[in-house]
């Protein structure tokens, strides 16, 4: 039961355990096939499944998140491989206006089962056009579902619940994990949208993280464990729907939250939960609720600049020890 | 109009029938629009009512078709009825979108319609995902986009069109080329030709006038038939015009299209007069006959007219359902 497997591979074998169970799935994008996808995520599936059921496209994300959608409306159910969540850009039209607005503008009887996997993740010295993190983006429109695997196992169970979701469901994998193993049952599994997992029980401090974050929290957490500060740990694992309850219920505990998230800080993702927080925590609170998101700068290409706008544990941990002993000013 | 053997008279009077049908329902909603009565704008679908006719009546009815803004014709050709029809125009509970859709997005799944949709060029890779699932389901079913001459300027439909053609899809492409978009001549904004341009990607093209009923629908039969067969993706260009302003708000025009134009379309090439001139001609039909067709379905429009205006309006409760599908309302979800 217990054996540890890479994230790319857990994608692999949820795509593949859906596509066996459900012939109405299909996974349509670029290099999806004979080449797997540059990260090689999906070795093996056109082998098994054939190119009728890999569909290899051309350069064409509009044309084939259109394609998606029309697919899924008719009684398929397309997995799209977007190759770079910057290319997100893209496809918004057809994500955005159409998939996400179906269902409702048809007054609930057309649906649009789809899932766009695509990924997030900086620091893999891509420079700005491919090492976004755009989930804010898509967590905006209503309609669309939006999960945040931050390890293998969540990779696997997210993925196969999303495919079963009789909704378009926005995935984005961190693309500096797939590499990353973790503890993975050999038995099916799913984990549910819209609940939070507690990834370390704390006292002091309540550090919200998604993603590649929730590895910064938990190395956060390490660090703050030298000091005596106990630090708890909250992977929402999905933020459309997002599990206010287990944060707040966490935060009414440690009366202090900070939240971390990959995306821009900027009108990003940790704003949303931190006022979430403020709003429904606010007596409990003993510290203004801190966001720490990507700086808002394009992503520079050169280490030495890129490394400067993703949080760290270090920048983490000294914001929580300052939140900790009630030396957070706002600079006014 | 090409002189065409008396083959089917349930067929013809069915397509004249939805014809008047077509241009009934537009004229009533033209009128809820001037008395203020309809939420918004529309846009008419009088002058094209031959092309959505003509080719709907060569479809099946699991057959599937996605629309434009200007769609009304589409949805009627397709077998919608007038009741939610004009619910969903007046936003009422019992339209086919419980009235979250209106006039720009009204679809009828129920036969086949996918959607309207107000994203100009919107549902060009919609029409060819669902001819793609056809073909992997196996289910024999084409899909037709239908989209307007200035939709022909959207990148999607290249990149769309590309892959019907590597992959044989069963879509067919039709292009209402009713001379404006908008406020503009298609002249200023399409160089060279719309059939050379699906040509290019080795998509048989043709070309078709589209105030024809029958040389549209015999076209459509023939390209439906074969694009079942797994001969298509097939591209036609319609010729037709728009009786009424862009939208119904649009009156004063003489700007960009003359009075004269429209009164020579609307007088030497109305596709209904014409092909009722030739039902009597070819003696299916006496022209009092065709009176009391016009007459009947103007009352049906009436009396849907006055049903939807008494129609009860969604309760407030409605408005967070149907954002998620399983999810009953969607703000106490996400
Ligand atoms: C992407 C997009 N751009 C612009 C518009 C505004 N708009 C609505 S209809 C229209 C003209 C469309 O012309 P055409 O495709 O020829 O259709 P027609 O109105 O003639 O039926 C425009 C520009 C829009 N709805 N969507
Ligand atoms: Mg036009």
């Amino acid at each position: 039961m217990s054996r540890e497997i890479t994230l790319s591979k857990a994608v692999n074998e949820a795509i593949a355990e859906e596509m066996r169970r459900d012939p109405t799935i299909f996974l349509i994008g670029e290099d999806v096939a004979e080449a797997g996808t540059p990260f090689k995520v999906l070795s093996g599936l056109v082998e098994e499944f054939g190119p009728e059921r890999i569909i290899d496209t051309p350069i064409s994300e509009p044309g084939f998140m259109g394609l998606a959608v029309g697919a899924a409306m008719t009684g398929s159910r397309p997995i799209v491989d977007l190759m770079f969540g910057d290319f997100l850009f893209l496809v918004m039209d057809q994500l955005c206006n159409q998939a996400a607005k179906t269902h409702y503008m048809s007054g609930g009887k057309l649906n649009v089962p789809l899932v766009l996997r695509t990924n997030l993740g900086a620091t893999r010295r891509s420079a700005a056009q491919h090492s976004q993190s755009l989930h804010a983006l898509v967590a905006h429109i209503p309609g669309l579902k939006v999960a945040l695997p931050s390890s293998a196992y969540e990779a696997k169970g997210l993925l196969k619940t999303a495919i079963r979701d009789d909704n378009p469901v926005v995935i984005f994998e961190d693309k500096l994990m797939y590499n990353d193993k973790a503890p993975v049952p050999e038995e099916e599994y799913l984990i549910p949208f819209g609940k939070a997992a507690v990834r370390r029980e704390g006292r002091d401090i309540t550090l919200v993280a998604t993603s590649s974050m929730v590895q910064v929290a938990l190395a956060t957490a390490d660090l703050l464990d030298r000091d005596g500060i106990s630090a708890e740990v909250i992977d929402p694992r999905t933020i459309v729907p997002l599990d206010e309850e287990t944060i707040i219920a966490s935060v009414r505990k440690t009366s202090r939250a900070i939240v971390i998230d990959e995306g821009h800080q900027n009108f990003g993702i940790t704003g949303e939960i931190a006022s979430r927080i403020s709003e429904k925590a606010f007596y409990h609170l003993d510290a203004p609720v801190m966001r720490m998101g990507a700086m808002h700068v394009p992503v520079p290409f050169s280490p030495a600049l890129e490394d400067l706008t993703v949080p760290t544990p270090e920048a983490v941990a000294e914001n929580a020890r300052l939140s900790v002993r009630g030396e957070l000013f706002h600079a006014a | 109009m090409a002189p065409k053997k008396k083959t089917n008279t349930e067929d013809y009077l069915r397509m004249y029938r939805q014809m008047v049908r077509i241009r009934a329902f537009e004229d009533n909603a033209n009128q809820l629009y001037l008395s203020a009565k309809m939420p918004g704008l529309t846009h008419m679908y009088s002058g094209q009512e031959a092309v959505a006719v003509g080719i709907c009546e060569a479809l099946e009815d699991s057959d599937k078709i996605t629309s434009t803004h200007r769609g009304h014709g589409h949805c009627v050709a397709k077998g919608a009825e007038f009741r939610q029809m004009f619910c969903e125009l007046l936003g009422k509970a019992e339209g086919y979108c419980r009235g979250k859709g209106g006039s720009m997005h009204i679809a009828d799944q129920s036969h086949g319609n996918l959607g309207a949709n107000a994203i100009v060029g919107g549902s060009m890779g919609i029409a060819t995902g669902a001819a793609l699932s056809a073909k992997r389901l196996g289910t024999k079913d084409v899909a037709v986009c239908f989209f307007g001459d200035g939709a022909t300027a959207q990148g999607l439909w290249y990149e769309v069109m590309n892959m019907a053609a590597l992959w044989k899809l069963p879509v067919i492409y039709a292009c209402e080329n009713n001379g404006y978009s908008e406020y503009t001549k298609t002249d200023e904004i399409a160089a060279g030709s719309l059939t050379a341009r699906a040509e290019a990607f080795g998509i048989e093209a043709h070309s078709v006038d589209g105030q024809d009923v029958l040389a549209v629908n015999e076209l459509a039969q023939k390209l439906v038939a074969r694009a079942r067969k797994g001969e298509g993706p097939f591209f036609i260009e319609l010729q037709t015009y728009r009786y009424h302003g862009h939208h119904v708000g649009d009156i004063n025009r003489d700007y960009y299209r003359s009075r004269d134009e429209e009164a020579e379309w609307k007088t030497a090439r109305d596709p209904i007069t014409n092909f009722g001139k030739w039902l009597e001609a070819e003696g299916i039909m006496t022209a009092d006959e065709l009176v009391a067709i016009n007459d009947e379905i103007k009352a049906d429009a009436k009396a849907a007219v006055e049903y939807a205006l008494d129609a009860a309006y969604p309760p407030s409760g409605e408005v967070d359902m149907h954002v998620f599908a399983g999810v009953d309302h969607a703000l106490s979800y996400v």
